[in-house]
């Protein structure tokens, strides 16, 4: 049998102290050490899933089928408001972390409940604007154009929707457990979850409506 | 030629199931469920009446514990592998038979979802479930860890991939499969092609089990890059654990691209979108091109931990050292870029033209390299190396031969004006077959044999083994081998009757091959018998029984709970050869209490709110959808308000575990 | 990653959780700059004092720049964050997401080309 070769590493480790294969002063590894880069790793991959819908924007983008165009359809000022309002619960979201960061519960729970608020004002206008959209008929199933901008812009939607129920959640635990580590950390991922959505928004924003006008 | 079919009508309560759902008509559909009635009667029957459900729903199914998780996970893929084998032997029978006017046995209808069955299960239900058991049950104990980083998550993701298995064996009993193939490509997967559930049941099945595997990569991605024992630097970790991480990765970042082009069918069939249809725009092209994106680095997720198995197998066998470790994780990163490059040369025929597809037939070839790179580094241990031809390595050798010319056949289909001749022939068929079977199915029988002991305290019977082993062998090359020549020839796959009856006798020969590789799996079934049986002759209690050289070997078999009582130091590659080299002592006394996860039923409860919720969707049940939706979202909040999930196991239970292993060494020795 | 065997757990530094630190100054920078690189493109869109092609290349361009302000001020990236690994998969998913839309479009522009003649090539097929 031929013998391993020995490591660089084993033969420093050799020396004279006798070599430790044990680790017999170890402590546990803190609860939760894993779960902000377990969730970095989960919004790559819901990433992923808005790249998808945006390579189906970019493909299927001026399939209109004789059907409306973005020129007829989108009206800026109104995307700049929705754009507004994410961008104001962003600022928001930052102050409750902030708040966290200085203990203060209350003062989390409130800057969360303002971020909810732009939240709903945020998916208040994109209803208003599907609503109107599906009334003069420029439905999902009028073209692949308008499938894959009802599909792209609504799965944002629903990312802040859910995005706003654990809000919702997470100030109740809040209310109910204090800042302990636990609720620390979820406010922290919810934060890497609602600055995300944001990101995503600057691709929409710019693709689908300000790139669709120019079109 | 297909035309468009009426849509079934639906009612309020139940949607479109009615009575006609259930296939009455089918013989051979009737006499499979009253089997499987009969059969799943009697296990609840004996579940009952040696009053087993406590512990099988404290110990087994609520067990956030990986290594029985991962031990689920492999029952998982076991039955449905019968499942799909089943499928297997009733197409080759069905092309034995169907020939000079002959209709063969099965009907259209049954025939195109039994091959579209065979291919889904196959990879999404066997393979699957086999790679992640065994990824699960191995990597936290050879990276030194006491358990994965989420270990709910963990058990979650396992109950998703049951729920989507369930919910595929389902459409058996209850309606119908999807008849489209295993991609369901639009526009016959449309809702004007396929008007029926079966198209239904695969997008479910398969968005449910998506969610499961997406956490459970995840899960393994941060395991292995926080939960690495103290010392294993990147570089010091075993091979099957970095190709472990590179399999992750692969999924992570592929099956999102799966469970959004799947959900844009499900949106074309449910909503009247225009993704993929004819009309107005859509392009079903867009579909073919997606889901290729996703399935190409599949096949990668399937082989690479595979690979993994071969290296520590040849290493432990041959009691060297892996040759070339570094090219290894080199060729193993390679390969999970390059995989993403290369997803066209699926579709070559569809007219992407001669630039495009000369890019995609280059990267294809180039994926070789690296592939080929591993092949030397296998050939370079065996050399010169004291090789042992237990029944792993005796897998890992079947491989290396079987693999090279399903390799080979492989850069053939790469070069893109072959693959006009080729492309969905049967050679194409032979081709997967060959670097399925022989890549992953064979690097399979090997893990098992080799990690059995580790995992239940005792090998495998190795008589029943080798029939087992030269039944698979003998059997693979009669059953494929014949359909390169067909697929040479020019034979078409998916055909259910044929013309020409010169082509039979292949048929015959690769019939043959199937029945051969039946007793190759009935002897294995016996071989996990006889070995259970036989526990007492066969145990091991070294825990060490090949002369292992990772850290899986350093603890008991099976491994405690916990799996190391203090963790392991690592100082060099092959930690636990290290260990054992320089005579390492295993501390007996002086245990601390250890921090563990405690067991939860949420895992089980949202995946069988999940499974309603997809059996509801399939059958347009509209009021259970949304009470399904409601009722998982209101219990996985429900779950975040338990914040106590984890307890201690005190040091003087691990004393008392410990000192028993010390007794079972020192008897050994 | 760390040589030395008794630095804790392999490349993940010291034995508690990781947060981040936030601070006023990085998200009120992120904010002004995040209103400043959004109003732009939206005012040259409605205003179109540039050529669309000029117009299209600098909102694309702002997009990038917002999405790198947005990850740094508001999502804290750095290249320390968790032991360098949300930098590395960030930079992964990137090298993903630009091969499949690159990709994706390469492809179906090819297959849209040569597959899905205009009406005009119709008329002349047999």
């Amino acid at each position: 049998m031929s013998a391993p070769t020995i490591t660089a590493d084993s033969i420093t480790a050799v020396a004279d102290e006798p070599v430790q294969f044990y680790d017999l002063d170890e402590h546990a590894h803190p609860e939760g050490h894993s779960t902000m880069l377990g969730f970095w790793i989960y919004l790559m991959s819901d990433c992923l899933i808005f790249a998808i819908l945006f390579a189906c924007f970019a493909v299927l983008g001026d399939s209109y089928a004789a059907g409306p165009a973005p020129k007829d359809l989108f009206e800026l000022p109104l995307v700049a408001l929705n754009t507004a309002m994410l961008l104001f619960s962003s600022i928001t979201y930052g102050f409750a972390v902030l708040q966290m960061q200085q203990g203060k519960v209350k003062g989390t729970q409130l800057w969360l409940a303002v971020t909810g608020l732009f939240g709903l004002a945020f998916l208040g206008i994109e209803l208003y604007e599907f609503h109107h959209l599906i009334e003069i008929g420029a439905t999902p199933q009028r073209s692949a154009f308008l499938s894959s901008f009802f599909t792209l812009v609504g799965t944002h939607g629903l990312h802040v929707t859910f995005g706003t129920l654990w809000l919702v959640v997470l100030m109740v635990q809040l209310g109910k457990h204090g800042l302990i580590a636990a609720n620390k950390r979820r406010v922290m991922c919810l934060s890497m979850f609602w600055h995300f959505l944001d990101v995503v928004w600057i691709g929409v924003f710019t693709i689908v409506y300000l790139m669709g006008v120019l079109r | 030629m297909i035309t468009p079919q009426p849509a079934p009508a639906t009612g309020p309560f139940l949607g479109k199931l009615s009575l006609d759902a259930l296939p009455l008509h089918e013989p051979i559909l009737v006499v499979t469920f009253i089997a499987v009635a009969i059969g799943g009667i009697a296990v609840l029957a004996a579940i009952t009446k040696y009053r087993l459900w406590g512990w099988l729903w404290r110990d087994w199914l609520t067990t956030v514990d990986h290594k029985r998780i991962g031990i689920m996970y492999m029952i998982l893929g076991l039955i449905m592998f019968l499942r799909g084998f089943a499928d297997a032997i009733m197409m080759r029978l069905q092309q034995a038979m169907a020939f000079g006017g002959s209709e063969g046995y099965l009907p259209p209808h049954h025939y195109d979802q039994i091959f579209t069955a065979h291919g889904v299960i196959m990879i999404f239900f066997v393979a699957m479930p086999f790679i992640t058991g065994l990824m699960n049950y191995i990597v936290p104990l050879q990276i030194g860890a006491r358990d994965v980083s989420f270990p709910f998550l963990n058990n979650f993701s396992f109950w998703m991939t049951v729920s989507g298995a369930a919910l595929t064996m389902i459409s058996l009993f209850v309606g119908e499969y999807a008849q489209t193939g295993w991609l369901a490509y639009p526009p016959l997967s449309g809702i004007a092609y396929s008007p029926n559930v079966g198209v239904d049941y695969y997008i479910w099945g398969l968005q449910i089990a998506g969610v499961g595997t997406t956490l459970s990569g995840i899960n393994l991605i941060v395991t292995i890059l926080k939960l690495r024992a103290p010392g294993m630097g990147l570089m010091k970790m075993p091979v099957f654990t970095w190709t472990s991480l590179c399999a992750n990765i692969l999924i992570v970042a592929s099956f999102p691209i799966l469970t959004a082009t799947l959900t844009l069918l499900a949106l074309d069939r449910y909503a009247g979108t225009n993704f993929f249809t004819n009309d107005l725009g859509g392009s079903p092209m867009m579909y073919v091109n997606l889901i290729w994106i996703w399935g190409h680095p599949e096949v990668y997720i399937l082989v690479l931990p595979l690979f993994g198995v071969y290296s520590e197998v040849t290493s432990t066998f041959s009691g060297k050292k892996l040759f070339g470790y570094t090219s290894m994780v080199y060729a193993t990163i390679c390969i999970t870029i390059l995989s993403y490059i290369v997803w066209l040369h699926h579709f070559f025929t569809m007219g992407s033209g001669a630039s495009v597809n000369s890019f995609f037939g280059i990267t294809t070839m180039v994926i070789s390299i690296p592939t080929g790179a591993k092949l030397f580094n296998w050939l370079f241990t065996m050399y010169r190396g004291r090789i042992r031809f237990e029944l792993p390595m005796m897998w890992t050798v079947a491989f290396m031969l079987t693999f090279v010319i399903g390799g080979m056949t492989g850069v053939l289909l790469a070069v893109p004006p072959a693959d006009f001749v080729l492309h969905n022939s049967l050679f194409l068929i032979a081709h997967f077959h060959n670097v399925i079977i022989g890549g992953v199915l064979f690097g399979l029988f090997a893990a098992i044999n080799y990690w059995w002991p580790k995992a239940f305290g005792f090998k495998l019977d190795v008589f029943w083994g080798k029939i087992s082993f030269w039944c698979w062998v003998v059997g693979f090359w009669m059953a494929f081998m014949p359909l390169y020549i067909l697929g040479l020839m020019g034979v078409t796959r998916r055909m259910r009757v044929f013309d020409d009856p010169s082509l039979q006798i292949w048929f015959v020969i690769a019939a043959i091959g199937a029945a051969v590789i039946a007793v190759g799996i009935a002897a294995m079934l016996i071989q996990f018998g006889v070995s259970i049986w036989r526990r007492k002759e066969l145990a091991d209690e070294s825990g060490d029984p090949w002369g292992g050289r990772t850290l899986e070997w350093a603890t008991s078999s099976p491994p405690p709970d916990y799996n190391f009582a203090f963790t392991p130091v690592i100082h060099s590659l092959d930690a636990w050869h290290d260990m054992k080299k320089r005579g390492h002592q295993r501390p007996v006394a002086d245990f601390r209490d250890i921090h563990m996860p405690s067991n939860t039923g949420t895992g089980f409860i949202l995946a069988a709110f999940c499974l309603v919720m997809g059996f509801a969707l399939v059958w347009h049940i509209w009021w259970l959808v949304i009470a399904s939706f409601v009722a998982t979202i209101a219990y996985a909040i429900f779950h975040t308000f338990n914040y106590k999930r984890d307890f201690d196991i005190p040091a003087a239970t691990v004393a008392a575990v410990e000192d028993v292993r010390t007794r079972h060494l020192a008897a050994g020795a | 990653m760390s040589a030395d065997p008794h630095h804790a757990h392999a490349g993940d530094g010291p034995h508690e959780i990781e947060m981040p630190h936030a601070s006023m100054r990085d998200y009120l920078i992120g904010f002004i700059l995040s209103v400043i690189l959004t109003a732009i493109p939206f005012w040259l869109v409605m205003e179109r004092p540039l050529s669309d092609g000029a117009t299209a290349a600098v909102i694309m361009v702002f997009a990038a720049v917002q999405i790198v302000v947005h990850m740094v001020f508001f999502l804290h990236m750095s290249p320390k964050a968790e032991g360098g690994w949300s930098i590395t998969s960030l930079t992964f998913t990137i090298i993903i997401v630009v091969i499949m839309l690159a990709g994706s479009l390469w492809v179906m522009h090819h297959l849209n080309t040569n597959m899905m003649p205009s009406p005009h090539d119709m008329s002349q097929l047999p």
